[in-house]
This record gives C-alpha cells, structure tokens and sequence, in this order.
C-alpha cells in the first residue's frame, strides 16, 4: 500500500493510500468528532459531524472525514468558522432528540450548542445506526434494521429475531449515544409478550379493523404490532 | 434477424416500398397525457369511422408518441398535408373523416388560432407553438407508432448505430462524444463524453451501461414522453453508448408511475431482439449487448445515480458517498455509466449526424437542444424543445403565449427541487446551464413551471421542503433534519405563526444542509428557499410581520367575504359552497359563516362577473355579519335576469 | 394468502441478482398489499435477511404494509399540479371518501395516496383511479368522478 502525505491542520501527516481522512487523524493524535463511526463497522457517514474541509487542486468541498479518502498533499482543517457552525446546528438538531445523550452534551460544550434551541422529538434515537450495523456486520444476525426514510426513518426489532437472540446478547447497547436502543429493546419484547397472547384476537382483528392502520409510529411497522393492541407505552428507561 | 448493415438497409428500403408517401396518414398521439383526456376514444373512434367508410386500405391510423402540444390535445395530424387538428374528441371524427379525409377540405373549428394575428394555422408546422421550436429529438414522435419497429426504421433508425460498430472504432465513438460537448440532460450537466471516458478506461472486463428513467422533479415530463414516444432512439443511444464504453449489459431504470413507457419500452426491447439490434453478434459486428428494465418503486432520490444503483441492488435507495464515482466503481461495484435519457436520445443523433452538427445548436458552453416541460401558469403547456440560448422570455411568450386569465407573470421555476425561481426581471436570461446557475436557479431535468401574481412565493418555498421531506432518504442528520426544520418554519410562516428571525435561521439551516448532506439531494434542498427569499424577501415578510398572504393564496390567511352592497343573491355561492358555508335564500343577501368556510375559493371563482361581490381578505379583520333583518337585496336589476341566475 | 402465486413470482424473478425490489412490486401487484408472510418468504427464498426487506417494503412508496382497498386513488401533487389547485381536489376527495391521504375507508373500498408526479404535468391537477388517469380536474366536478366506483 503507497505512503502518502497529507495536511492537516497544518501539520505534515503520513498515511498510506488505504485509508480515510479521520483514519490518519486519528493516526497523527488529531482528532475529528463522530457519533456514527466504530472503528470495528464500516463508516457510514450519517451523522456529518466529522465534516472537514477538503482542498485539492484549488478547490475546497466539504466532505465527511469518516469516508473520504485522505489523498496526498490534500490540505485538510478540522475546524473553521464554517465548520464549528455545521457542528453547532447538527448538535442541536440531535439534541432535539436526546437531550440527555452524553456524547451529544460533550459536543455541545464545544460547540456552544443550545440544546432548546429546536423543538423537542419524542423519539430519543439519532439514527446513528451503530446498532443496526453491529448486528449486522459483527453478529450477522440482522436482528435490527431501520424502516421508512426521511424524517420518517427508525430502528425496528425483527420480533422473530430478537425473541431468540437479543436476550443473550445486547451488545449493541452499550454502543447506543442516547441509550434509546435498550429502551426500544425492552419495548418490543413487552410487545412480542402481549402480542403472542392476544394473537387470535388480533387476527381477527386485522381483517376487520381497516380504517388508518397506522401506527404511533407514522406507518412504519414498528415490532410488529399492526393489530393496534398496543400498551401506551413510552420509552421506559 | 439482421446480419450486417447491408441487410438492415435492405430491409429499410422494403419499409419505405411499401409506404406510399402520398398515403393518407392520421396519427393521433397516444401519449399519457392525451390519453388521460381521451385519445383513446378518438382512436376508436377513426378506426370505427374508416372501416365504416370502407377507407381501410388506404387510410392508415396510428397512435404515435407525444408531440408535446398537450395543453391542446388530443392533438391530430392528417398526413401527407399534415393538417393539425386539435382538442379533437370523439364527435368530431365523422366530420374530420368526410370533410379533411375524403373531399380534403379543413375542419375550421378545429385548427389552432394565433391569437395576436388571429390567423389560424393548417398545417402542424405553422403552428407558433411548433414553429418557435428546434425540435430535433421530439419532432419524431408524432410520426412514431412507438410499439412499431418499422415506423423508426423508416426514418433512418439503426443506421447510427450500424455507423458506429462498422465505421467507428469505439474510441472514436467517444472522441464524437466529447467533441460535441454534450452535457447531461438530467440535471447534473457533466460532460457526457468525459464520463464515458472515464468508465471506458476503468480496470475490469465488466461493465453496465444505465439509462436513468426515474424523472422523479414533478411538473418534469420529457423523459416520459420520449420515452414512451419513441423507445428505441433510446435504445439505439444506449447500444453505442456500450459499444463506445465495452459493457455487454445495460439497464433501463424506469418509475413505475409511467406504465405506458413501461410498456412500450419492454415491446421495442422485444423488437428490437427479434431483429438483431440486441443479443449476441449485433448486426453481425460481434458486439454483444443485453439490456433489462428495471422498475422504481417511488423514490425520488432514485434518480440520484448512487441510489439508483443500489436499487438496481434490490436495496433502499439510500445515496453513497462519492469517491469511489459509478464510472470506476457502481453497479455491483463494477465501472458503470448511468446516463438520462434525453442524453441517451442526443447520443444517438450525435453518432448520426456528427458532433459538428450538433454544435450548431445551443451556446459555448452548453451545446445542443433541450426540452423542458412548461407547465403552469401558462397559455400553451406541453414540452418545448430549444436551442440553449434562447431566453426563457422567448420560451415563456413566443412559444407558450403568456400567462392566461390575464394574470401577471411572476416567477418560473426552472430545475424542480433543487432549483430556483426567477423573476421578471431575468426573463431575458439565455437558457443555458451556466446563465441559469447564475441566477440562483439551475437547469435540472427541464421542469419550467409558470406561476403568476396568484402564486405564493413563500408556499412555493414549503412546497418544494415538504416534497424534499417526504423524498429524503433519511440517513443523513443535516438532510433528515435540516430538511424538516425549514419545512417547519415554513408551514408556520404560511399558517400566520411566523416569527421575527425565521428568515434567518431558514438561511442558517440551509448553510449546514447544503454544506454537510451527503447527497445532492440534501445539498440542493435549500435553494428553493434561498432563491425565493433572494428574489420575494418582501412575501415572506409580509406573512410574518402583517400575517398577510399577497397572493390571497395560504388559506390560513385567507378569509372571504360577500360584501352586501354588492351581493345579488342568486343563490349560486350556497349551492356550490363545498362546506355548506353560505347561508343564502332568494332575494336575502348571502353570508359567510366564517367557522365553516374551509377557504376552497369556489364562491370567489363563481360569483358572477356583474356582482363581484365575493372578495378575499388577508392581514385584516373579517367585517363581522350584518344583522338579519338587513339581509334584504335591493333590487336595481330587473327581475328577468334573476330568473336566469336562479 | 395464496403461497403458490408468491413462489411463482419469487421464481420468474429469481436467478436476477438484485431482483428484490421487482419481486415487491410484482407481489405488490398481485395482492394489492404486501403481507407478512409474504416478506418472510421472500426472505426465506432470496436468503436476504428480514431487516432489509422491512426496510426495503417501507422506504418505497409504491409497497403497502397494509392491505389497501378495492380502489386506488391518487392524487398528483406534482408542482404543476400544486400550482393548479392539486391540494383543493385532494381536500374534496378526502371530505368525500372520509379518509386521509395513507388510509383506507373502512368498507375496504377506497384507498386514497398521493403521488409525487404522475408525468401528466400539463393536464393538471391529475388523479389516477386504479389505472386511469383523469386530467384537468376541478374541485366542483371531482365528487361526481367518484360516484361509479363499487
């Protein structure tokens, strides 16, 4: 694999071909913040809170440090005017979410992020997907996934699935930033245990009860729970 | 099964024997648009008509492809005068088969009239919509059955392919390409022959060839229309476009909201096979090319070539980094050249008629033609196809004759979601991708929408966030979130719950949107929103400092009011009324009851001209109702008019 | 659920590497909703794990989850058709049918949706019912439209 050198933050930095920008950061002791990246999965890029400047040939983009190739003599800065207010603005639109995540708190004394600065989302989860993707690269047991797109998107338990192994298991929690992961956890099972003593009631259910089957959860088949017989449950932690 | 391009010339020939060009030729388009306002039953309706006459035989009848006049379809021309009818319906084919078909006199009533000159036009070319016109791909598609070979061979199809397998090396098909700088057509505007290139040059033995059919910018319909019209232009773009890069498979990803170009784009796959264009052996070249089609599943971020290629995955179309580009690494991790389909249909005229003659068309730096779809607010909808450079001025007025109703033009906006909308004041911007970037908006696939002095600028803004939001893929927290909090603020804005520093934090949010999105999606969400408050800052004050809707449009800030000096009462409102709002009885002066009005309009739009008395109110107080007893109309009318209204 | 037309859909499609999306929409096709039993035998048959055919069946918008009824209606609200009074057709529509945009009445005999452009731009606004395309609607004459549907 070909050395190369690049810059960051001034600094001369070697590398070699193989790896991503936060790769040789972190090499050279730099470091870049992330939510969604785990040295042990494959980057994702989803949080964007490793969004670094990237100059070559005369021009600067602004790429997500996880996944993008370090290039020689690319010319790389962790922090801007441009760059902290990115951090700033993500931070809060998460800790809209999770206000009480640790990871996003720490971000936010750096940032001089605001955690009321949007609305408060009763959904705790940042999609992050470290628990998705540990199931499923590490364990492949594809036990978790996520469901529906936009601001629509979350995580679901295949009830199936997570009957026989989540129990045993549970190593994705301690990678959760917000600890909603354990808690959408303990949901489901509570709702795999109602729902398989209530399951000829709620086949019944299903062919008759046809107006707006949606869920709480805007439509997307949460654990399996189409037949409405859901306890109100909020997210107990 | 043709072997060489001797035989296909042979056959080309036996095609045109048998087409005497002075045979009468009725071609209806039977494209989705005309058919959803009746070709079908028109079709029909000639077939019945000429079996009737005993015309069968000298008479041919065919469905063609969309010429793009849809606001006046179903639109029919009458070869070999080519006498163009239009909004022809079933009734009117007794008529236009004795009088233009049998005694070749013209059914007046149904010709198209120039409304400045009050001329009416006979044939198809003098019509200003056509005439104003180059149109070099579209112009096919009223003389194209697209679900008969033989129509596209007649006018010379295949032969560019036949040039490029025997008479170019593969490298020389792309040199054409780079020479006539075509751009991409579905939005991105890369140079077409450099992208071919770099997949041409990509390490690996295989490769895929795409033709990008997802056309997901609503208000965009060019592709469907070519499409559907006229499938193997396509098909042959696509034949050299591998040939050119050295794939042996190709896709066709297309949305399964157009089933008809579903259809006709499986039957010329299948026509196509049968006569040799696609398999092994090609025309006896040794070339071998296979293509499949792929539906969507209704995503718009689909047509974003990362995520298309992971739908062609069978996976959520959820947009990946770049680096690694699809040309070196796409589908299936192999180098892969996805292209939109009006790109695919200039490829084929490019090898055909050489890149010289197509740097005749268009400016510097964007060369050639291309179609836009002009909806809207808007005299003359259909597609319209330009050189670059024209104006969107030239476009707007000369081809789509104004704004009608009399209204003011506004804004148009060009590029779909990730676009812009410009004002009056830049309609006489040359259309091209560089001019249009410049003015805060972009080219896009070649949505135009039209909006005059009724539109909203600030709802147009909510419009395109909300779509965004439903569309975005989710993966990204500036895209997922950023989206949502500008459709947020939006909606409120709208709603009369606009704040002092909305503005600002729209512009704040749509820095880290824009910066940090991970897709061109995300990235270009904020300017809809950027481009109306560059251009219409005012509105979006107006709604939030006064809680007025110019436009009389956000129906939050709307009220409507009878004024009682005015009213008639001819019972017509209450009638019409879609939420039994109007409490009015003969000779009593009708009233609003403003908790059940839900703001439809329709009182507003039906009062009869002479009274006028239903207006709209925005930012000031409803005037409250007048008491009962002074609900009586005075009469200044006589009493035979109200006989009529009632 | 008929399991026989499953497989046979499952195996028209599946020597096709990447052939999970069109299998959906051909099973999406056939029953007019995508059960679960269904997914889990695609699953089964395909060797792709659950989760992504969940995710898959729910980021597509062409899938439904549940089952839909006798009719499909849409409503475009493409741009062009936005600007020509798209929302105030669906508003007619829903106070009509009694149901939102996602649902389905509860005699199972219309589902209502709407639809990011149908591609009929210059006829706006647009609806499709079932497969037919109705252009150049008003709200005044939509209701009427409704009326031959049982």
């Amino acid at each position: 694999m070909r050395e190369i050198s690049l810059q960051i933050d001034g600094r001369d930095v070697a590398a070699s071909e193989d790896m991503t920008i936060l790769a040789a950061a972190q090499n050279a002791g730099i470091s870049i913040p992330t939510v969604c990246h785990h040295e042990n999965l494959q980057p994702f890029g989803g949080c964007r809170l490793c969004t670094v400047e990237a100059e070559a040939g005369g021009r600067t983009n602004l790429v997500a440090a996880c996944i993008y190739p370090a290039q020689h003599d690319l010319v790389v800065r962790t922090r801007s005017e441009q760059i902290d207010k990115i951090r700033k603005v993500l931070t809060e639109q998460l800790l809209a979410h999770a206000p009480e995540s640790e990871v996003l708190q720490n971000l936010a004394r750096e940032y001089h992020a605001d955690k009321d600065r949007f609305a408060k989302e009763p959904s705790f989860c940042i999609l992050c997907g470290l628990c998705v993707r540990y199931c499923a690269e590490i364990k492949q047991k594809n036990a978790v996934g996520f469901v529906d797109r936009g601001p629509n998107r979350e995580i679901s338990f295949i009830p199936e699935i997570a009957a026989t192994e989540c129990w045993d298991c549970k190593e994705c929690f301690p990678l959760c930033p917000t600890s909603a992961l354990q808690a959408a956890f303990v949901l489901m099972r509570s709702l795999t245990a109602v729902r398989s003593s209530l399951t000829s009631e709620s086949k019944k259910r299903d062919a008759t009860n046809s107006v707006a089957q949606r869920n709480r959860h805007n439509g997307s088949p949460v654990a399996g729970d189409r037949d409405g017989a859901l306890p109100e449950a909020t997210m107990q932690r | 099964m043709i072997n060489s391009p001797a035989e296909l010339e042979k056959l080309r020939q036996e095609i045109l024997a048998k087409r005497d060009p002075g045979t009468t030729r009725i071609s209806i388009c039977a494209g989705a648009g005309c058919l959803a306002t009746g070709a079908g039953k028109v079709i029909a309706a000639f077939t019945a008509a000429i079996e009737q006459q005993g015309l069968q035989s000298d008479v041919n009848i065919k469905g063609t492809g969309c010429p793009g006049f849809c606001e006046r379809g179903p639109v029919v021309v009458i070869a070999p005068e080519d006498v163009c009818y239009l909004q022809v319906t079933p009734k009117d084919v007794p008529e236009i088969v004795s009088q233009t078909i049998q005694q070749k006199k013209v059914v007046d009533r149904l010709l198209y009239v120039d409304p400045s000159k009050n001329e009416k036009a006979v044939r198809e070319a003098d019509i200003p919509f056509y005439k104003n016109q180059e149109r070099n791909i579209i112009g096919s598609n009223i003389k194209i059955d697209p679900k008969c070979i033989d129509d596209y061979l007649a006018l010379g199809g295949y032969s560019a392919l036949a040039k490029a397998l025997f008479q170019m090396t593969s490298e020389q098909v792309v040199a054409e390409v780079k020479k006539s700088k075509l751009r991409g057509r579905g939005g991105g505007g890369f140079p077409t022959g450099i992208k071919w290139e770099a997949a041409r040059n990509a390490p690996g033995d295989t490769k895929y060839v795409i033709v990008n059919a997802d056309e997901g910018d609503p208000g965009a319909f060019m592709d469907r229309a070519v499409l559907e019209g006229n499938p193997h232009s396509i098909l042959e773009g696509l034949i050299i476009g591998a040939y050119a890069i050295g794939a042996h498979e190709g896709y066709i990803y297309v949305r399964q909201e157009y089933p008809l170009a579903l259809e006709n784009v499986g039957i010329a796959i299948k026509q196509a096979e049968e006569h040799g264009f696609l398999g092994s052996n090609i025309l006896g070249s040794g070339f071998d090319f296979n293509v499949k089609v792929h539906r969507g599943a209704g995503a718009f971020v689909c047509g974003e070539e990362t995520a298309l290629l992971l739908s062609l995955e069978g996976k959520p179309g959820e947009p990946r980094a770049r680096p690694p580009y699809p040309a070196t690494r796409g589908l299936w991790d192999k180098p892969t050249n996805i292209n939109n389909v009006e790109t695919w249909a200039n490829v084929t005229l490019i090898i055909d008629k050489g890149a010289d003659w197509f740097n005749q068309f268009g400016t510097e730096r964007s060369k050639g033609t291309k179609i836009f779809s002009l909806v809207g607010k808007i005299k003359n909808t259909g597609l319209v196809e330009v050189p670059m450079g024209v104006t969107l001025r030239d476009i707007i007025y000369n081809i789509g004759d104004g704004i009608p109703g009399g209204k003011k033009f506004k804004a148009v906006q060009t590029g779909g979601p990730a676009g812009g909308c410009i004002p009056e004041a830049h309609l006489d911007i040359a259309v091209d991708f560089d001019e249009l970037t410049k003015a805060g908006a972009i080219m896009g696939s070649g949505g135009m929408i039209v909006m005059d002095e009724d539109t909203c600028m600030v709802d147009v803004a909510r419009y395109f966030l909300n779509f965004l939001s439903e569309e975005s893929c989710g993966k990204c927290s500036p895209c997922r979130e950023g989206v949502k909090q500008m459709h947020r603020i939006l909606t409120n804005i709208t709603e009369g719950r606009g704040k002092q520093g909305d503005i600002e934090l729209l512009e704040e949010l749509a820095l880290s949107t824009r910066s940090a999105s991970l897709c061109a999606l995300g990235r270009s969400a904020p300017n809809p929103v950027l481009s109306t408050i560059r251009y219409f800052r005012d509105e979006y004050e107006t709604h939030i400092r006064e809680k007025r809707c110019p436009s009389y449009s956000c129906k939050g800030l709307v009220s409507y009011y009878i004024d009682p000096e005015k009213c008639g009462a001819c019972r017509i409102c209450p009638r019409e009324c879609t939420s039994d709002a109007i409490i009015g009885e003969k000779n009593r002066i009708h009233v609003i009851d403003q908790a059940k009005c839900n703001k439809c309009g329709t009182c507003f739009e039906i009062c009869p001209a002479r009274f006028g008395a239903v207006i709209r109110l925005s930012g000031e107080p409803v005037p409250a109702p007048i008491p009962d007893e002074m609900r009586v109309v005075v009469r200044k009318r006589n009493a035979k008019r109200e006989k009529q209204d009632a | 659920m008929d399991t026989e037309r499953i497989e046979r859909i499952i195996d028209n499609h599946r020597c096709e590497p990447g052939s999970l999306i069109q299998i959906l929409l051909d099973i999406q096709a056939e029953l007019h909703w995508l059960p679960k039993e269904a997914l889990a035998m695609v699953s089964e048959k395909l060797d792709v794990p659950m989760s992504r055919i969940q995710h898959t069946a729910t980021f597509y918008k062409a899938f439904s989850l549940v089952p839909k009824g006798r009719h499909e209606i849409n409503i475009c609200m493409g741009t062009a058709c936005h600007v020509r009074g798209a929302p105030r057709v669906l508003e007619v529509v829903q106070n009509l049918i009694g149901i939102q945009p996602g649902e389905t009445d509860a005699e199972m005999k219309f589902s209502l949706g709407t639809v990011n452009c149908l591609g009929c731009c210059a006829l706006g606004p647009v609806m499709e019912i079932d497969a037919e395309r109705l252009g150049k609607l008003a709200p005044a004459t939509t209701a009427g439209l409704l009326k031959d549907y049982d």
